[in-house]
């Protein structure tokens, strides 16, 4: 408990208090904190639990790579687990609370695991936990389970807003640094379209932490010149709370802009979360580098932080780490830290430095340790001490934070996502993104080590190199630095001996050294291998911090260099992202489009109850006052439509009208039947194969004039029909005269049905529609009310009884539906819905695609008929014939009957032999459609059955093991209502 | 994949408003032999690199097009519509 | 060495230092009874079982990578025998009996987690659909459990069963399917046929297959050539290209399938559960990362990555199920090249070319058939003749008319 707020410095507007809590304290902090800085401000330095072994954990960066400080802010809805303290904004209100322990905090049960971890290390799992066999799922794993994962998911529902957004632009810069500023400002004053997007709320990156001066401004100001300009200039767009989380094909990369996720409460109207793709013609990574963790002893120890957090807690937000400050350093930036923490008034007691030399002039009043480590941290849950080793010889020092600086790691993350690999350099020690990428590039520290002066030339030079390309012009900015002790890149430090507490590589993972000693003996020393034994790199973190280390590490227990080693695949995202940012704003109900019919609100207004099929919501049924059941409504619906007249709203059939003079030969080619003969003014039915002779679809065509054709397919295959048609039309058959047009939209269809179905319909319809001059199969244009409307008519049926189709242009559809049933009210006109239409249809043994499931043939569906054998050319053709597709052990459609018409059965019920044993071997078919049928009294079935057509008659069971269902039936003929009943052609 | 997607008829356009079938082959004369027509249907070259392969401008000028790319490196190398016969 | 808890005591004591490496890395023999190109689940299972169940031991495993490096390390861990049809059912009910047994065969701990694999329904039909599907399998001995919306509402208090688009009316669930934890199954394989003798082969890439006469007799690989009696190709993403270097053309397809895992949470989703309205499905690993995933992105593909918009569509899909999802963070994608068959199952078989043997075609299903697989394509190479359960399984299947389609999407693989 001993960093605190300085009395001045940093960039947090102290005129703002915030107040927070933190596992039920209240804290306050300032406009401008993070979370992390504001819990260090009031020297909450125990801020977390890690994964295993429950060890206490503090703040070691002040940026996206934390593994350690992570938490669950906001409440209910907005509640977010893993939440990292060093990126979340501090808002007044704001609820935070730490994970993975109980009771508390400071006392978590969990830490027995630290007791038994010679037991628990990498891969101890696949090694034990087997006997007896039952006990895994019995025991072991619950009890794992039990410990698993960090923070909690809430049950509730999301409250906020997410949006997704496309942006385009010449050139996109990620990072706002001092590289990528001067990447904008050089781009930009070129006159490209400049987008730049920085992840942190301000601009500036790495120069927000920095003391040097530029130009001869301080840094801040420095930034803020530079941000200005490009504020001012309409061709930039900045995108600040914006994380670049992954390169795509086609240089398009994702991003997250965090619109309100630093404010209590959202703004309605503005989302929480906004998704980019931006589209950009090319790129530059200023990302910076990731500095490096030290691994020694007790490395994890809360006060221990990397030395660049550091240097940013202290100068951008005014906190001091510690009481007494030590640093362990290996190059020349722990000497900038410890030159800002005397001049903040900070007591640092020790400087550690791994060299022998340093190349910058300390005068400050520390001991500086030359050819010194620090082996081991002291201290548990808070840090009292360190164990130096200085030509062999340990001494210990008293000290209550240590800085560790071990070298830095460009950001190549984003550079990677497309396959490229990055390549071990010797010079900078570090791995690089691989040269040539097609319309990315790297400046800056993302690149290679290089001060401040490096960074901004590099940028800018990068830009300018793209503006040139892109045929624009302009000039490279330089600028004058002082105060700046960054870029040279020193011997990497990557194992320090002598340790007696645990050396963390994963921090959130709690994978040690030795892990990975244990990892390369066992035969896991591939780095992937590695990885997924020890499970080091897979925390949240992604391996920001440990991923290098656990390579030189690995390369160090096998005898090789790192770039043997290599590392594992850079895979989208760079940071965590929500579900939420990712769907925007299709859930709930919008999940998908809603289609409704242009007769929606007349099937409203006519008691209809919905389902939804597909993206439609079609009328199930029309219950009627005193009907208590769905059946009751349907049974009175099919009842009515066969002794009187129904009305069927049927507008959601897909409906493509087909013109030009080879339209009559095209049809015949993607109709398995023949279509070239078909008479102006006639309707027909047709199937449509696939390639490999399976049905597809079917429905009718009419043909409406000599080189005009109207096609209804199925309601479900609607789309793929056109999608199908067009590319027979475009990519098969491109020479043939045909043009499409999908009219599915454009058209209300009604289908009238019943004996009383042609009075009714003469009181609209102008043209004398009597059988002589209407007959079956009739389909053509219609005048109706007095010539009022023009429609299309079509006399087919779907139910066996006399029926007409019309359609009407789609805005009239709810008045002519509404006409229809006042004129046919006198004659008992009902609505019906879908239900009654799929019984009607059983009753006639008409199939739809519970029959056409992809997988039957015409023969398998008694339509052998309608393949045509005269044809040249038809979809399918050839593929149909082969040997299997006529096998005699092929399912073929039949009808069932239960024995009992009191037993029903189920659609998806199997059929057995009567007496035959419940076995795969004795699987006879399934049943495809069922449905009670109130002219019979009893459920109907329809099924593919083993010889079904050979079978009418013979006794089976219908055998539904899954609902304890076994009914005795009795395969017969699939039309269940006879030609005595059949009316379609009176 | 590509992200974008060069339509001949409409320019750079997302992904996401295209359908994909599949290889684009030729298709075997009708009365060609059964092997030839069961090689067409079933079997694939599947290549690792250039790949011509039928996709639908669905959500735009609802063309079909042959979209020429690598299987391995995702880049997009051509976009004709479907109904441009090669030189051959 | 024997793994046992005692095992893990004692080396403990000895900070570990006596852990022995879990296999060899063995130079190639100039010649092998069978040679088994591709060291991944398929193939590492075939060559423990032809060692275990066959008796034949001089058998080389090809794997041009790290053992694992394919599919076996990069999907989403599921098992499940809740297949439709009866060509694939009982392959795949061998291959649970298998899982079950895992364990104590290989002597090592794959996690094998019977946890329950639950399928959503939305509507009648789909409804009809599981039914007919659930039916088939209690044919065939397998579980299978219809359950309606009041058990779902107990079991899966945090899914949107009223609200959503398409509500949830019900489910079929296999209790037995599960998941196992999926790189210790391709390391457990790989241990326990180096036991028996095996020569698992890492970083050697079969670049050519020498034939004589016709017949294979050999593969070039980087490591030189390396003659067999007979070849196994078990390179599934890449079957295509290993079956051309033997002048073969499969029916098959080459896609991406991405997966995805998000942080790690406190379990709260204990079973496999598939959404019915849209392409989504998750379990949650023992870690307590959510692993979850969508459809194949729908482009013949051999990189091992895909495309934002499919992320979209899964996470879409994933809300729309479970609302509470929404600030629940994605942490990782990856991508697993899928060889597509063209009716979306396997092909076990001997091809036209003699000697030479063929497991492909697993399309995005190859994880949960693992042992089967390879207890089967082990009783092909040894005997020569399919295995009972992958008589449906046949190369010749599609020529001849005998498709296994599950979903009825005919031959376009990237529709299956």
């Amino acid at each position: 408990m001993t960093s605190y707020r300085l009395s001045k410095g940093g960039q947090i507007d102290r005129a703002t208090t915030l107040p927070f809590t933190f596992d039920g304290r209240s804290f306050n902090g300032h406009g401008g904190d993070t979370l992390a800085s504001a819990l260090l401000a009031n020297g909450q330095q125990l801020v977390a639990r890690s994964f295993k072994y429950h060890r206490p954990r503090g703040i070691l960066t002040a940026g996206a790579a934390e593994p350690n400080a992570l938490m669950t802010i906001g409440t209910g809805g907005r509640t977010e687990p893993n939440t990292r303290a060093t990126v979340q904004e501090l808002y007044a209100g704001l609820e935070a609370r730490s994970q993975n322990r109980w009771p508390s905090l400071s006392f978590d049960i969990g830490a027995v695991n630290g007791l038994l971890s010679p037991f628990l290390n990498a891969g101890f799992y696949y090694k034990t936990f087997m006997w007896p066999a039952s006990f895994w799922e019995k025991v072991y794993e619950p009890l794992i389970r039990r410990a698993a994962g960090l923070g909690k998911a809430t049950n509730e529902a999301d409250p906020d807003a997410y949006e997704k957004a496309w942006a385009h632009c010449d050139l996109l810069v990620v990072g706002s640094g001092p590289t990528g500023l001067a990447a904008a400002l050089t781009a930009a004053r070129s006159g490209l379209r400049v987008v730049l997007a920085d992840e942190q709320p301000a601009f500036g990156g790495s120069l927000l932490s920095d003391t040097a001066a530029l130009d001869g401004l301080a840094a801040t100001e420095y930034v803020a010149r530079c941000v200005d300009e490009l504020r001012s200039l309409p061709n930039v767009k900045l995108l600040s709370r914006t994380t670049v989380i992954g390169w795509y094909d086609s240089n398009v990369f994702g991003a997250v802009e965090r619109v309100q996720k630093h404010v209590a409460v959202p703004a309605s109207g503005q989302p929480v979360e906004r998704l980019w793709r931006i589209a950009a013609k090319h790129a530059i990574l200023a990302t910076g580098a990731e500095e490096r963790p030290l691994v020694f002893g007790g490395n994890d120890t809360p006060g221990i932080m990397l030395a660049g957090a550091m240097r940013t807690y202290l100068n951008r937000f005014g906190v001091a780490p510690g009481r007494k400050v030590a640093i362990f350093t290996i190059n020349d930036t722990g000497y900038a830290l410890a030159r800002d923490l005397e001049k903040a008034g900070v007591d640092l007691v020790a400087i550690i430095d791994s060299r022998l030399q340093s190349s910058v002039p300390y005068a400050g009043k520390a001991r500086v340790l030359r050819n010194a480590v620090v082996t081991d941290a002291k201290g548990g849950q808070a840090l009292s001490s360190i164990q130096i080793k200085q030509d062999g010889r340990f001494q210990s020092i008293d000290v209550d934070a240590l800085a560790v600086a071990g070298g830095f790691s460009p950001i190549i993350h984003l550079a990677c996502h497309r396959g490229g690999k990055p390549v071990w350099s010797d010079e900078q020690s570090a791995f690089l993104a691989p040269d040539n990428l097609n319309g990315l590039s790297l400046a800056g520290a993302a690149a290679r080590t290089g001060n401040l002066a490096d960074c901004v030339a590099h940028g800018s030079t990068e830009a300018l190199a793209i503006a040139t390309q892109l045929g624009k012009s302009g000039e490279a900015i330089s600028v004058q630095v002082e105060g700046d002790l960054s870029g040279r890149v020193e011997k990497p430090l990557w194992s320090i001996p002598d340790n007696s507490g645990k050396a963390f590589v994963d921090y959130q993972n709690d994978v040690t050294r030795r892990d990975l000693d244990l990892a390369a003996q066992e035969g896991f020393g591939h780095v992937e291998m590695a990885k997924r034994y020890t499970t080091n790199g897979m925390a949240t973190d992604q391996g920001k911090l440990s991923n290098i280390n656990a390579i030189a590490l690995l390369a160090e227990a096998r005898g090789v260099s790192p770039a043997q080693v290599g590392t594992t695949t850079f895979r989208p995202f760079y940071t965590p992202v929500s579900f939420g940012a990712l769907t925007g704003a299709a859930k709930g109900k919008h999940f998908q489009p809603i289609r409704k019919s242009p007769l929606h609100n007349w099937a409203v207004r006519n008691s209809a109850t919905f389902i939804e099929t597909g993206l439609w919501y079609r009328s199930a049924w029309f219950a009627r006052q005193g009907e208590t059941t769905w059946r009751d409504s349907v049974d009175r619906e099919v009842l009515n439509t066969r002794i009187n007249a129904g009305l069927c709203d049927v507008s959601m059939l897909g409906k493509i009208e087909i013109s030009g003079k080879d339209a009559a030969t095209f049809l015949d080619r993607v109709y398995s039947n023949g279509f070239a003969k078909l008479p102006v003014g006639k309707a027909r039915y047709g199937l449509m194969l696939r390639d490999d002779g399976m049905i597809y679809d079917d429905g009718t065509t009419s043909r409406l004039a000599e080189d005009r054709y109207f096609m209804t397919t199925t309601t479900a295959y609607a789309a793929g029909v056109m999608s199908h048609l067009e590319f027979c039309s475009q990519a098969l058959w491109p020479d043939l005269d045909v043009r499409l047009a999908s009219v599915t939209d454009q058209w209300a269809q009604m289908s009238l049905a019943g004996p009383k179905a042609r009075t009714i319909l003469q009181d609209i319809v102008d043209e004398d529609i009597a059988d002589e001059s209407f007959g079956f199969l009739a389909a053509r244009e219609v005048s109706l009310f007095g010539g009022k409307l023009r429609g299309l008519m079509f006399r087919i049926s779907f139910s066996g009884e006399l029926a007409y189709e019309l359609a009407v242009p789609a805005g009239y559809g709810e008045s002519v539906a509404d006409a229809l049933m006042q004129v046919g009210e006198p004659h008992g006109i009902c609505a019906y819905g879908v239900e009654a239409l799929n019984v009607l249809r059983m009753e006639k043994g008409f199939i739809t695609h519970a029959e056409i499931d992809g997988t039957v043939t015409p023969a398998d569906l008694g339509l052998a008929k309608m393949v045509s054998a005269t044809k040249p050319d038809f979809i399918g053709k050839q593929m149909l014939k082969r040997e299997g597709l006529s096998d005699p052990l092929r399912p073929r459609l039949a009808g069932l009957l239960p024995l009992d018409p009191t037993q029903g059965f189920r659609a998806g019920s199997h059929i057995l032999s009567k007496d035959a044993a419940a076995t795969l071997e004795n699987d006879q078919g399934y049943v495809t459609s069922n449905a009670w049928s109130p002219h019979l009294q009893s459920t109907i079935g329809l099924a593919l059955i083993i010889r079904g057509p050979e079978r009418h008659g013979e006794e089976v069971v219908v055998w539904n093991g899954l609902y304890n269902e076994f009914t005795p039936g009795r395969i017969c003929d699939p039309v269940f209502l006879h030609a005595a009943d059949e009316k379609p052609h009176a | 994949m590509a992200s974008l997607i060069s339509c001949p008829h409409c320019g750079s356009r997302p992904k996401e408003e295209f359908e994909i079938k599949g290889a684009a082959l030729p298709r075997p004369a009708p009365d060609a032999p059964q092997s030839e027509w069961f090689d067409h249907v079933f079997l694939r070259e599947n290549p690792r690199g250039r790949y011509d392969e039928y996709w639908h401008h669905a959500a735009g000028c609802r063309r079909w097009l042959v979209v020429t790319r690598d299987t391995a490196s995702h880049e997009v190398e051509a976009c004709r519509d479907a109904a441009e016969r090669v030189p051959a | 060495m024997r793994y046992s808890a005692f095992s893990v005591f004692r080396n403990a004591l000895d900070k570990h230092r006596g852990w022995s490496s879990a296999w060899r890395f063995p130079e190639p023999k100039p010649h092998y009874d069978i040679i088994i190109v591709g060291g991944g689940g398929h193939g590492l299972a075939t060559a423990h079982y032809l060692a275990k169940e066959h008796g034949i031991t001089n058998v080389a495993v090809l794997e041009k990578g790290y053992i694992g490096s394919g599919n076996v390390g990069r999907n989403t861990t599921i098992i499940r025998s809740n297949y439709l049809l009866p060509g694939n059912n009982p392959f795949y009910e061998l291959s649970l009996k298998l899982w079950e047994g895992l364990e104590q065969d290989l002597n090592y701990n794959a996690m094998v987690s019977q946890r329950g694999v639950l399928n959503l329904y939305h509507s009648d039909a789909q409804q009809a659909a599981y039914t007919r599907r659930g039916n088939g399998m209690r044919l065939h001995g397998v579980d299978a459990e219809m359950l309606d919306r009041a058990q779902l509402k107990t079991m899966l208090p945090f899914m949107d069963f009223d609200n959503a688009r398409f509500p949830i009316l019900g489910g079929l669930i296999q209790r037995r399917g599960g998941t196992v934890r999926h790189d210790a199954v391709a390391w457990g394989y790989a241990r326990a046929a180096d036991a028996r003798g095996v020569d698992v082969i890492q970083n050697c890439e079969v670049t050519g297959i020498r034939r004589e006469n016709g017949r294979v007799v050999g593969v070039e690989t980087s490591k030189g050539f390396i003659g067999c009696n007979k070849l196994g190709l078990a390179a599934a993403g890449n079957s295509s290209r290993v079956a051309e270097m033997a002048g073969l053309k499969l029916p098959i397809e080459s896609h991406v399938l991405q997966a995805f895992v998000s942080e790690g949470l406190k379990p709260f989703i204990d079973h496999v559960v598939i959404f019915g309205a849209g392409h989504f499905y998750v379990s949650q690993s023992d870690k307590g990362g959510l692993v979850f995933g969508g459809d194949i992105d729908g482009y013949n593909s051999y990189a091992q990555r895909g495309n934002l918009a499919i992320v979209e569509h899964v996470a879409e899909a994933g809300l729309a199920m479970i609302p509470a999802l929404s600030r629940i963070r994605y942490l990782r994608s990856w991508g697993g090249v899928m060889d597509m068959s063209m009716d979306g199952s396997p092909i076990i078989d001997c091809t036209p070319i003699d000697n030479l043997y063929l497991n492909a075609g697993w399309c995005y299903g190859g994880f949960k058939a693992t042992p089967a697989s390879g207890f089967c394509f082990a009783h092909l190479l040894a005997r020569g003749e399919p295995h009972s359960v992958t008589r449906a399984m046949r190369l010749d299947r599609f020529e001849r008319g005998y498709a296994i389609d599950e979903t009825g999407r005919g031959a376009q693989p990237n529709l299956h």
